[in-house]
C-alpha cells in the first residue's frame, strides 16, 4: 500500500510551551490510526495540525503526493467528526448530511440519492427528517460520521468520536465505524484517551506524551513490546521496578537477582511485567520465585487481580497480578494468605525510563 | 498559513465594521478631545480652557452635586433593587410576573417623563405637596426620586441575573449543615450575588452621572455636570467650555466601566461553572413580606406612570379637570408636533434594524473568525467602548468631527442618518454583549464542519448561525428600537428642524412651559414601546416557535 499522508517534523509551540514536538509519521492509503495519550499530550492539536484548524510553528504534511502544509482548511482534503458532533441544531439529518454537497452544482436528485445511501449505511434511513435534539447521542454520532462522509473525502479524521457516549453504546460504536471503515476504505486519523478504543480499532496506535510521540505500532506490539515505561503503563495495566545489571541476562530489583531472558545492556534501567504474566507457583519448578502475602483481591468478573505484597531481598514491594476466578475461589486464597510467585524470565521487559 | 477566499472576504467585513466604528465612535471622541485644548479660533490652548473651568466655583460645584446625586441614588436604587430581585428570585410570592413586568415600565419611558410626573405629584401646584413638608421637589430631592424610578430597572435585571445564578446544592448543604437562614443569606446569597451588585451599582451611577434630561426637568438652580454641558452649548454657544465639561463628565463614566469590566469578568466565571437551579421553599411569613415590599413598589412606579397619563389626559391642569386629549394636539405646539413623533418611529426603525445588523455581524466575527486575530480584537475594544462615553458627550462629538466643514461626511449632518449613526454608537456596547453572549453558546465547530465540508462562512451564518441566534437578534432589535425612542442625550445636538424626535420635543416642550403636552408626549413613546414589546413577546411566542421547532426535543 502507498503512503497517503506524511507528517514531517511538526513543533507548535502556544507562547513558550511546546505542545507538539517533532512529530514525524506517516499513512498508507487505507490505514486506520489512532493518535492515543493522556489529556494535554498534544493529540489534539496534532489532529487540528493536519486539518488546518491550527497552523503548526514548523513542518511538513504531504498528503496525497501535495504539500498541504501551508493550505486553509477548506483547501485540503478532509472530513472531520467532532467530540461534540457539531450537527447544525436548525437543520434536519437530511440537511446536515447534504450541506457538504450542494456547492458542487449537483442535481437534487444526485444529491437526495447520496443522502440516502449514507443513511442507509449508518442504518438511519427512518431519521431523515429529524433534528438532533430528536436524536440520542450514538444516532448523532453517526449522522455526524454520515455528513462527515457525504462529500468522499481522502481523509477522515475523528476527534474523539465516542467519548461522550454510554459504555454500551459506545462499544457497539466501535465495531460500527471499524466495519464501515474497513468496507469504504478511507484512510483515517482518530484521536483518543481512551487505550481499549485505540486497542480495538486502530491498525496501528501512535502513542502520544508531552508533545512527543513515545511509540508507534500495531496494537499488539505495543502491549507485548513497549519501549518506554509510560508506554508499558499507558496502555494496560503492569508493574513497573527500577533494575540494576548484574550479567547479561540477570538483574536486581530490591536485592532479589532474577534471570531474565532479554539482554541487558545498560547498568540501571526499568523493566515491565504485565499482571496476566505473574504466576502463582505450587512447584519449585518455576523461576524467579518470590514469596509474599495477599493484601487485597478486586472482583473482576471472570478474573480477580491480586494487590500481593512481595518479600524482595531488601524491602518489600506492591505487585499486581491477574488470577482466573476459578483458580483463587478452588484454592481457598483470601486477604493474607501467603502465596509463591513467579516473575517469568520471558515476560521481564526492558524498557526506557 | 495561505489566505484562503473566507479569509479575504472576513478581513473585508471586518475592515468596514471596524471603518465605520471608527468614523462613529473614534473620531469624534478625538475631536472632542481636541476641541477642548482650543480657543474659539480653533488654535491650540494648552490646558486654558481646563484652567478657567476650575477657577469658575460655579462650574466646580456641579462636579460636587454630580457626584452627591448619582452615590445617594446608588445606594437607594441598589438597596432597594436587591430586596425586589430577592422577592422575585427566592420567595414564592404570588404575581411574580406582574411585579417584573411593573418593574420594567420605567426603561420604555424617556427619563425625564419621571421628573414632569413629580413636578405633577410634588410641585407647586401638585397633588402631594404637603407631603415633602415644606421641602422642595426642584432640586437634588426630586433629581434622586426620579433617577431612582429611571434606575430601578437596570440593576434589578443585573441583580437578579446574579441571584438566580445562586447553586442550589450549595444551598443544600447549607440546610443540611443546619445553618440559619441568615447565615446562608451572607455565606452563600451574598458571595454568589456579589459581583453582580457591584456592577450593578456601577451601572446605576454611570446612567445617573450622564443623564441629562431629569436634572434639567426637575433640578431647578442645582446644577450638575450633564446639565453644564448642554447649558454651555446651548446656551452660551461656548462649543469649548462644552467639550471641557464633557471631558470631565468621562472620567467618572470611564472609570466606573473599568471597574464593571474588571468585576463583570470574575462574574462569568462563577457563570459557567455547572450549577443546579435554586428552588426557593415556601415561607408563608417571608412571602407575604416579600409580597407587600413588591407591592409598595409597584405603587410607586405605576403612580408615576400614572400621574404622567392622567396629567396628559386632563384639558387644562389645575383649573379644568375634565378629561381630554387636548394636551395631544402636538401640531398646535411647538417642538415639532406629530411630526417629530413620526421621525421617533422612523428613526428607531431605522436604528433598529441597522444596528441590529452592524451588531450582529461585528460580533459574529468577533467571536467566530479563525483569521485576523488582531483585527479582531481591536473590534472587541472598539466595541466596548461606547458604554463608557455619555451620550450628551457623543453627541456634541458629533458636532465637532461631523460637522467640520473639511470632512467629507459633512452632508450628513442635519439629517436622519447622523441621528441613526449616533443612536446605534450610544447602545452598542450592550446589544454587542448580548450578540456576543448569544454566540458564545454555539458550538465553535461549526466553523471548522463547514470549511471541512468546503462550504463559505457566510453560508454556515445563514443557514446555522443566524436561525439559531434568533432570539438574541430580536432582543437586540427591540432593545434599540426602544432606546431610540426614548433618547434625549445622544441626540439632543444633533436634530435639525426636519428631524425633532418625540423625547427632544418632550424636553423643549417641558422647557417651553408646555408640561402637559409633554407628559403626552412622553406617554405616546410609552404607548409605542409598550406596544412594541407586547407584539414583541407575541411574535416570539407564535411565529418563532413556528421556525424554531427543531429546540423541540420530542418529535
Amino acid at each position: 500500500m502507498e503512503q497517503y499522508l506524511s507528517v514531517k517534523n511538526i513543533n507548535k509551540f502556544f507562547g513558550n510551551f511546546q505542545a507538539l514536538n517533532n512529530v514525524s509519521f506517516d499513512v498508507k492509503e487505507g490505514e486506520f490510526v489512532c493518535i492515543l495519550g493522556p489529556s494535554g499530550c498534544g493529540k489534539t492539536t496534532l489532529l487540528r495540525v493536519i486539518a488546518g484548524l491550527e497552523s503548526q510553528s514548523e513542518g511538513f504534511i504531504n498528503q496525497n503526493n501535495k504539500d498541504i502544509s501551508l493550505l486553509p482548511p477548506d483547501q485540503r482534503d478532509f472530513g472531520i467528526v467532532f467530540q461534540s458532533y457539531a450537527l447544525f441544531p436548525n437543520l434536519s439529518v437530511k440537511n446536515n448530511i447534504s450541506f457538504g454537497l450542494k456547492t458542487r452544482k449537483q442535481n437534487k436528485g444526485t444529491i437526495d440519492k447520496r443522502v440516502d445511501e449514507l443513511l442507509k449505511l449508518v442504518g438511519l434511513s427512518d431519521h431523515i427528517n429529524k433534528f438532533s435534539a430528536q436524536l440520542s447521542g450514538g444516532e448523532q454520532q453517526r449522522v455526524a460520521l454520515a455528513r462527515a462522509l457525504a462529500p468522499s473525502p481522502g481523509l477522515l479524521l475523528l476527534d474523539e468520536p465516542l467519548s461522550a457516549l454510554d459504555a454500551k453504546v459506545r462499544q457497539h460504536l466501535r465495531l460500527e465505524i471499524k466495519n464501515l471503515q474497513r468496507q469504504l476504505g478511507v484512510t483515517t486519523i482518530m484521536v483518543t484517551h481512551d487505550q481499549e478504543e485505540a486497542l480495538t480499532m486502530a491498525d496501528r496506535i501512535i502513542l502520544m506524551n508531552n508533545g512527543i510521540i513515545e511509540q508507534e505500532g500495531s496494537p499488539q506490539d505495543l502491549y507485548s513490546k513497549p519501549k518506554t515505561a509510560f508506554s508499558a503503563n499507558f496502555i494496560g495495566t503492569t508493574n513497573l521496578f527500577k533494575a540494576k545489571k548484574i550479567s547479561e541476562n540477570s538483574l536486581e530489583i530490591n536485592g532479589s537477582t532474577l534471570e531474565c531472558s532479554e539482554n541487558i545492556n545498560e547498568d540501571l534501567f526499568t523493566v515491565t511485567i504485565r499482571p496476566e504474566d505473574i504466576k502463582i507457583c505450587e512447584s519449585d519448578n518455576e523461576k524467579n520465585i518470590l514469596q509474599g502475602t495477599i493484601k487485597e483481591l478486586e472482583f473482576l468478573g471472570s478474573n480477580i487481580r491480586g494487590h500481593i505484597e512481595v518479600d524482595f531481598k531488601s524491602q518489600k514491594a506492591n505487585v499486581i497480578c491477574n488470577f482466573a476466578s476459578e483458580y483463587i475461589l478452588k484454592n481457598n486464597i483470601q486477604n493474607n494468605s501467603t502465596v509463591n510467585i513467579s516473575l517469568q524470565p520471558h515476560a521481564l521487559k526492558i524498557v526506557k525510563t | 498559513m495561505k489566505k484562503s477566499k473566507d479569509d479575504y472576504l472576513t478581513i473585508f467585513f471586518i475592515s468596514i465594521i471596524g471603518i465605520y466604528i471608527f468614523i462613529a465612535l473614534a473620531f469624534p471622541m478625538y475631536a472632542i478631545l481636541s476641541k477642548s485644548v482650543e480657543n474659539q479660533d480653533g488654535i491650540f490652548i494648552g490646558f486654558e480652557n481646563y484652567q478657567s473651568y476650575f477657577s469658575n466655583p460655579a462650574l466646580v460645584y456641579s462636579i460636587y452635586n454630580s457626584l452627591f446625586v448619582s452615590i445617594i441614588t446608588m445606594v437607594i436604587t441598589i438597596t432597594l433593587a436587591f430586596i425586589f430581585a430577592y422577592a422575585l428570585t427566592k420567595s414564592r410570592m404570588a404575581a411574580k410576573g406582574m411585579f417584573r413586568s411593573i418593574a420594567m415600565i420605567p426603561i420604555l419611558v424617556p427619563s425625564l417623563l419621571s421628573g414632569i410626573s413629580l413636578i405633577y405629584l410634588f410641585g407647586k401646584q401638585g397633588i402631594f405637596r404637603e407631603l415633602l413638608m415644606g421641602y422642595e421637589i426642584y432640586g437634588p430631592i426630586g433629581i434622586i426620586i426620579a433617577e431612582v424610578f429611571y434606575t430601578f430597572p437596570h440593576a434589578l435585571l443585573i441583580i437578579i441575573t446574579a441571584l438566580s445564578i445562586g447553586d442550589a446544592r450549595l444551598y443544600e448543604a447549607a440546610k443540611v449543615l443546619r445553618s440559619k437562614s441568615v447565615r446562608t443569606f451572607f455565606t452563600v446569597t451574598l458571595p454568589s450575588a456579589k459581583y453582580g451588585v457591584i456592577s450593578a451599582a456601577f451601572v446605576v451611577f454611570t446612567l445617573v452621572i450622564t443623564d441629562f434630561g431629569i436634572p434639567k426637568v426637575i433640578g431647578g438652580q442645582f446644577n450638575v455636570l450633564a446639565v453644564d454641558v448642554y447649558k454651555q452649548v446651548i446656551g452660551q454657544q461656548n462649543f469649548e467650555m462644552g467639550a471641557v465639561v464633557s471631558v470631565v463628565l468621562i472620567f467618572p463614566a470611564l472609570l466606573a466601566f473599568v471597574v464593571d469590566r474588571i468585576v463583570q469578568r470574575k462574574q462569568v466565571a462563577i457563570l459557567t461553572s455547572r450549577s443546579v437551579v435554586h428552588e426557593p421553599i415556601k415561607n408563608k411569613k417571608f412571602d407575604t413580606i416579600m409580597f407587600i415590599y413588591c407591592s409598595i413598589i409597584s405603587v410607586f412606579i405605576l403612580t408615576i406612570i400614572g400621574m404622567c397619563l392622567y396629567a396628559s389626559l386632563v384639558t387644562f391642569w389645575p383649573y379644568n379637570l375634565t378629561l381630554s386629549l387636548t394636551n395631544y394636539q402636538f401640531d398646535l405646539m411647538d417642538g415639532g408636533g406629530w411630526d417629530s413623533y413620526y421621525n421617533s418611529i422612523r428613526m428607531a426603525c431605522y436604528t433598529a434594524f441597522f444596528g441590529t445588523i452592524i451588531v450582529f455581524a461585528g460580533a459574529y466575527f468577533v467571536e467566530k473568525s479563525r483569521s485576523v486575530k488582531t483585527g479582531r480584537s481591536i473590534l472587541h475594544l472598539l466595541s466596548m467602548m461606547p458604554m463608557a462615553i455619555p451620550g450628551l458627550v457623543l453627541g456634541l462629538a458629533y458636532i465637532f468631527f461631523f460637522n467640520h466643514p473639511d470632512n467629507p461626511l459633512n452632508f450628513i449632518y442635519g439629517t436622519m442618518a447622523i441621528l441613526v449613526i449616533c443612536t446605534i454608537t450610544h447602545f452598542y456596547t450592550v446589544s454587542h454583549l448580548t450578540a456576543l453572549t448569544s454566540l458564545k453558546q454555539i458550538d465553535n465547530e461549526f466553523e471548522h464542519v463547514s470549511s471541512s465540508l468546503k462550504q463559505p462562512f457566510y453560508k454556515t451564518f445563514f443557514k446555522v448561525t443566524v436561525p439559531i441566534s434568533l432570539p438574541a437578534i430580536f432582543e437586540i432589535g427591540i432593545y434599540f428600537f426602544v432606546n431610540a425612542m426614548t433618547t434625549v442625550s445622544a441626540v439632543v445636538f444633533l436634530y435639525s428642524s426636519k428631524t425633532n424626535l418625540a423625547s427632544v420635543a418632550v424636553l423643549n416642550m417641558d422647557d417651553a412651559g408646555d408640561i402637559a403636552p409633554a407628559a403626552a408626549m412622553g406617554m405616546m413613546i410609552f404607548y409605542t414601546n409598550a406596544a412594541v414589546r407586547i407584539i414583541y413577546v407575541l411574535i416570539t411566542k407564535k411565529v418563532l416557535v413556528k421556525f424554531q421547532k427543531w429546540r423541540i426535543k420530542t418529535a
